[in-house]
């Protein structure tokens, strides 16, 4: 018997709608109840003045182990991710090799529990090599233990190739993650095209590349009954189109990432080369578009997006420099800053981008949830306490942050992982 | 030390006022005084060394430079690479930086990629000069463009310059519309629709898809190069259907005013963008273009040089 009492911390948990000061008590690995007295037990954790959730969730996270471990490990990756309130994260399988094997699946997994940190769950290739022309084992990579499948920031662009493969995961009731976007018009691109890319030379990348494989996508949908969720969204149409598909009953889902809430395409006028990202940083009326679909529910997750590459990688003329920036450890804070502070979601609102939404995409019923009898994965964090971002203590092998130095709200105290508090 | 001046670096027009354009411009034609009362050679910059490093194949304006830095008694030493930085595996600024360490005061930077220069300014601490980078600026060619007409005309205000061709590729253009706008000229892009970026309005400029129609309030016409080696896809149905459309020629030239003045930054494809007859017609001042490059260049690299001895 193990137990721990979380006492008196503002419980925000959107699976049940609540949100109000209580104790948390966590017996086995499993949360057994929310109540007001206080009961004994092994551990107590003084919440008072922080925020108790359960444990953050991001759906689709860049790992480089195996391949390019200068960049990332899954052990590295595992640690920032806790530091940032995830107790949960899906790894994307564009590593060198691909996972689109059961072997490479397994692999990570092992990975993850020699590390110990949190949950790590692969997400599986779509297609061999994520090179878009044959299927991958699909029904092997779910025995090894995959949630979703993906070829991951390379767009599926023969809709034969997709079709099939919203067919066959339907069998296994697993969704297809799609990184939207038609290759032959962001090819070279480097940012948002636009007028800031009209200025500087630099080669963009225009929304409607978004806008039609969005659109693609839900075609597909309709055709096959399979599941589809698009990552990254960045551009109005795509919201629009999503929003009203949805509508239609289609299954589809989406995320946003902080930092294309954060930061406009003006960024790179700094040439730097943080700034540049896939899907590109958008304008503002982009913004407001993934603001209101946050609201209305039509983007139900956010996701940091993580995307480590080593300094070396980076610090090169931009048009050589991989696309990508770090994400997991600044993540609540920029979510704060963008939607919390101007007031465009309530606590409960950002929270389920974080927990129940990502739970819903991925199939999880045990967790992003403090239900009685759920997985006792739980984030505490002091919304209120400030920090300076300081890329050097990040516990992510890489430092391409375009955000060091800027000033935040929001810290993470405690993770519980499975029943067990973690240290920070 | 020149009134007016502050810049450490010359990356682009788009960062200079009109004051500082016109510093240049000064300057540039303090040189050809010179030049033409029979002192081609200056001891400015004695005792210096200038790097030109090109990352992307030139002649015109590595010579242009190499010449202007010898004309003020500086040793120069040329770098030219493949146009990827890292095809010996060392970086583009590991590069610069070992050339810098070997005691050069001012670096002269051509690379594929906008941005380069910027990139070298961060991490360098000596001056460095933009000798185009992309399809971003090419500040020096923007430069003497200015010089060889405001040579024609006396000055800017007023005119009507039309910049025809590949606008999208173009960091000649971009230049261009800096520093035209800055002195009161008004500017004319004229293209095929697919070789003009939708928002270039926002930089001040107007749109025209027909030459002909614009000729007749032209001062100045500036025929960029088709940018073939920057393209990619269909931009254009044929070489033939754009020389029909937007190649000047001696008809075309009938259009324009009388004393309108003809320029190209070459290589000029002949044939394609003008015509032999334009080219070397009593309207072109394409020589003129070349021969002031050497005097903006000299400029540049002096008030760069003053700018450094005393900050």
């Amino acid at each position: 018997m193990n137990s721990i009492l979380i006492r008196q911390g503002r419980l925000i948990d959107p699976s049940q709608k609540l949100d109000r000061t209580a104790n948390l008590f966590i017996e086995n690995g499993k949360i057994t109840r929310i109540l007001d007295e206080d009961v004994a037990a092994d551990e107590v954790i003084e919440a008072a003045g922080c925020i108790v959730t359960p444990g953050f969730i991001d759906t689709h996270v860049a790992v480089r182990e195996p391949g390019d471990e200068e960049d990332e490990t899954v052990a590295s990756v595992s640690n920032a991710a806790i530091h940032g309130g995830f107790t949960t994260i899906c790894t994307l399988p564009d590593t060198q090799p691909v996972v689109d094997n059961r072997a490479a699946a397994e692999f990570i997994h092992l990975q993850a529990e020699r590390a110990g940190y949190c949950h790590v769950s692969p997400l599986g290739a779509i297609t061999k090599n994520n090179d878009s022309e044959e299927l991958a084992e699909i029904g092997q990579l779910v025995d090894g233990g995959v949630l979703a499948f993906t070829d991951g920031k390379k767009s599926v662009a023969n809709s034969e190739i997709m079709r099939r493969a919203l067919e066959y995961t339907r069998m296994f009731n697993r969704p297809i993650f799609h990184h939207p976007q038609v290759p032959e018009m962001v090819e070279s691109g480097v940012m948002h095209e636009g007028f800031h890319s009209m200025k500087l030379g630099l080669r963009g990348m225009p929304n409607a590349a978004e806008e039609i494989m969005v659109s693609r996508d839900i075609a597909l949908v309709e055709l096959t009954g399979g599941r589809v969720h698009e990552m990254c969204i960045s551009t109005r149409a795509a919201v629009e189109h999503i929003r009203d598909a949805k509508r239609a009953g289609i299954a589809i889902s989406a995320d946003v990432t902080p930092h294309h809430l954060a930061l406009t395409d003006a960024e790179m006028e700094k040439f730097d080369t943080n700034y540049k990202v896939s899907p590109p940083l958008r304008d503002k009326d982009q913004i407001a578009a993934l603001i209101e679909g946050l609201q209305d529910g039509t983007i139900e997750a956010i996701t940091a997006d993580h995307q480590p590459h080593a300094d070396e990688k980076k610090h090169v003329e931009v048009d050589q420099a991989p696309f990508g920036i770090v994400g997991l450890e600044t993540a609540l804070s920029l979510c704060i800053k963008t939607l919390i502070d101007p007031g465009h979601l309530t606590w409960l609102q950002l929270i389920d981008k974080l927990t129940a939404g990502p739970a819903r995409i991925l199939n999880l019923e045990q967790k992003g949830t403090l239900r009685d009898g759920a997985d006792a994965d739980v984030t505490i964090f002091n919304p209120d306490e400030q920090w300076t971002v300081d890329v050097t203590k990040f516990k992510t092998l890489s430092k391409n942050s375009p955000f060091a130095g800027w000033e935040l709200r929001g810290r993470i105290k405690t993770i519980i992982v499975n029943g067990l508090p973690r240290t920070l | 030390m020149t009134q007016g001046w502050s810049k450490k670096h010359l990356l682009g027009l788009e960062e200079l006022t009109a004051e500082e354009i016109t510093i240049i411009l000064d300057r540039a034609a303090e040189f050809k005084a010179l030049a033409d009362s029979g002192k081609p050679k200056l001891d400015f910059l004695n005792g210096t060394a200038i790097a030109n490093l090109f990352f992307e194949p030139s002649t015109r304006t590595r010579t242009s430079f190499s010449l202007a830095a010898k004309r003020l008694s500086a040793d120069t030493v040329d770098f030219t690479a493949a146009s990827s930085s890292l095809s010996k595996g060392e970086t583009f600024i590991d590069t610069a930086r070992n050339i810098e360490a070997m005691g050069v005061s001012q670096v002269v930077v051509r690379h594929r990629t906008p941005g380069a220069p910027q990139l070298l300014a961060r991490h360098l601490k000596v001056p460095v000069l933009n000798a185009g980078d992309g399809t971003r600026e090419h500040p020096t060619q923007a430069l003497l463009d200015i010089f060889t007409i405001r040579q024609h005309r006396g000055s800017l205000a007023g005119l009507t310059v039309t910049l025809v061709g590949d606008i999208l590729h173009s960091r000649v253009a971009r230049s261009n519309i800096w520093g035209l706008t800055k002195l009161g000229a008004r500017v004319i892009v004229c293209g095929p629709a697919t070789l003009i970026p939708q928002r270039i309005t926002e930089l001040g400029v107007e749109v025209s898809h027909n030459l002909d129609e614009v000729l007749p309030e032209t001062d100045c016409i500036n025929l960029l190069r088709i940018q073939f080696e920057r393209q990619r896809g269909a931009f254009f149905p044929s070489i033939r259907e754009y020389a029909h459309l937007f190649g000047m020629n001696s008809e075309r030239l009938a259009r324009a005013k009388k004393d309108a003045l003809i320029l190209a930054p070459g290589p000029i494809n002949r044939g394609v963008e003008l015509t032999p007859a334009v080219a070397d017609g009593d309207q072109s001042v394409i020589i003129d273009q070349v021969s002031n490059g050497l005097l903006i260049r000299m400029a540049c690299l002096h008030l760069l040089h003053e700018y450094s001895q005393n900050n």
